[in-house]
């Protein structure tokens, strides 16, 4: 009997029901949980079961690994989330290239690997240095050390086409029975480092939701191409689920800006900067104050919060709620609507709106809320703009044709408070500002809350 | 090559389509750092390759434990400090 394998399908077992929790929030903790013992068996099992380990070493590098991660873990922002999912995705993609190169440079000289190892040790080397430097500019990005903008370079795509040979055509030498050529070997890693960089690098700060995804779903795949190059299937199993797990959030990301992968991905290069053409058409706006929002709102029944990333940048959440839990005393429903790309990641604006202590009864999905504006009273749009803008769903001319929105407008009355008439990350004029049933309140969100608070007190 | 493994590759991604597209969008950062705490499963390959003696394999080794451990810790705690946070009424 095969007890280590054992004890991988055990850990395998234990993931998949560990993840199977987070399908609701009040089993996802246990879940998580559950998935940290499965690491745990299969932590042990390799431990007690391969002769030779340098177990000094083993606890040196656990020890310093541990350390760092208690420290990133315990310290990290809520805001910061999508920069540390980026760089631990790195770590991640990192470690399997690392095992693979090990297991390549103890074993070329002896002519003991396979075609099928070279091959999956490419692969691994490949797609793990690429997640590696990928998820590090994506993280500088995110945390503003490198521009948000896209940054384009002339000769990129034929750059990127000439990277893309050298990687076949490197991998094919190697492949081809060429392996005491570490140069070689080299190559695959540098061309890879740089595949990393140039790709990501053109990515615009709005567009890092997709790439995170991406970027996760590339640590999970390079985890299982290790694991076919140490046949081991705990690495396989999980590699897998993280691969199916980033797709899938890739997806989600691609639909919610209505946009195709290859589209993100090299958007940037081939369109040349268009200038916005529905920006000419003159907007007239009614400008108010929060005494009035504080009077609109209290002829309501039913409010609907829309927060968008620029409620998390002014640390408004906590403001939110106060001004939902007056609404609430006051005897008006509340709820909140979340579009899908609201937050600089997948579900970063309920994890931000749990921070601040909001049930999350109360956070509403896309498709679930659409349909509440219908019979909604007012509406408050709290730095949000494109994920609201009516003309995704009529103007064939506008970038933001197709993409799914919130339809705020279609409540009696919307409240939209930005801090300027600055258009949004796609660079348009939003048309909803100009609607009959709009009113404008402009300043800083947590401000303007905690007078709208103060307001709706003194009524 | 081993057809097994094949086998249980392509199994695992189905059986990870159908469980994850069963998590709602609220949970889908945790699901991501959770995920990300998964993929730390390096871990075991990282200490797999300490045994194998060649000097330079062995370093490479032990900068795979750092950054594997750094994923699985790192990304199971982070991922709880977050579901903590998400209460109900």
């Amino acid at each position: 009997m095969d007890y280590t394998n054992l004890a991988y399908v055990l850990s395998a077992v234990l993931f998949i029901l560990g993840i199977k929790r987070l399908s609701s929030p009040k089993t996802a903790r246990n879940g998580n949980a559950i998935a940290s013992t499965g690491m745990l068996v299969a932590i042990i099992a390799t431990l007690i079961s391969f002769d030779l380990l340098d177990y000094k070493l083993i606890i040196i590098g656990m020890g310093i690994g541990g350390i760092i991660g208690i420290l990133f873990a315990t310290r990290v922002e809520m805001t910061q989330m999508p920069q540390m999912v980026a760089i631990f995705n790195g770590f991640g993609g990192g470690a399997s290239a690392l095992i693979a190169s090990a297991e390549y440079l103890s074993n070329y000289q002896n002519n003991s690997l396979s075609m099928f190892l070279v091959i999956t040790i490419t692969l691994s080397v490949f797609i793990g240095t690429l997640t590696l430097t990928g998820s590090f500019i994506a993280f500088g990005k995110l945390q503003g050390f490198i521009s948000g903008q896209p940054i384009l370079f002339p000769g990129q795509q034929p750059f990127n086409a000439l990277l893309a040979i050298g990687i076949v055509v490197s991998s094919y030498l190697l492949a081809s029975g060429n392996l005491d050529n570490l140069n070689t070997f080299y190559a695959i890693i540098a061309i890879s480092a740089l595949m990393g960089i140039t790709l990501t690098i053109p990515i615009g700060g709005a567009d890092m939701p997709v790439v995170i995804s991406l970027l996760n779903s590339y640590s999970g795949v390079a985890a299982s191409a290790t694991g076919f190059v140490l046949m081991n299937n705990g690495l396989i199993i999980a590699g897998a689920l993280v691969g199916a797990s980033g797709l899938i959030l890739t997806n989600i990301m691609c639909k919610g800006m209505n946009r195709s992968l290859a589209n993100v991905i090299f958007g940037a290069m081939g369109v040349p900067e268009e200038a916005s053409k529905s920006s000419g058409k003159q907007i007239n706006i009614k400008s108010s104050t929060t005494d009035e929002a504080a009077m609109i709102l209290d002829a309501a029944d039913k409010v609907i919060v829309v927060p968008g990333y620029g409620l998390a940048v002014a640390q408004a959440q906590h403001a939110v709620r106060e001004v939902a839990e007056q609404l609430e005393k006051m005897g008006k429903k509340v709820l909140y609507a979340i579009h899908p790309v609201a937050g600089r990641m997948p579900g970063h604006m309920n994890v931000l709106l749990a921070e601040a202590n909001i049930p999350y009864e109360q956070l509403k999905d896309l498709d679930e809320v659409n349909s509440e504006f219908e019979d909604c009273d007012v509406a408050i749009v709290l730095g949000a703009n494109d994920v609201v803008n009516p003309a995704a769903r009529h103007d064939t001319s506008s970038p933001i044709y197709g993409m799914p929105i919130l339809d705020v407008d279609k409540s009696r009355t919307v409240i939209v408070n930005k801090r300027t008439m600055n258009p949004g990350f796609a660079g348009i004029q939003n048309e909803l500002f100009g609607f009959d049933n709009t009113v404008m309140v402009f300043g800083d969100a947590k401000e303007m809350l905690t007078t709208l608070h103060k307001d709706l007190k003194e009524l | 090559m081993d057809i097994n493994i094949l086998t249980v590759f392509i199994l695992a991604i189905f059986v990870g389509f159908e469980i994850i597209t069963k998590v709602p969008p609220t949970l889908h950062t945790p699901l991501m750092s959770g995920s990300n705490a998964i993929s730390g499963i390096a871990i075991v390959g990282a200490i797999i390759s300490t045994k194998i003696n060649s000097d330079i394999s062995t370093w490479l080794g032990l900068i795979a434990v750092i950054f594997a451990t750094i994923n699985c810790v790192g990304g199971f705690l982070v991922t709880d400090r977050m579901l903590k946070m998400f209460k109900r009424k």
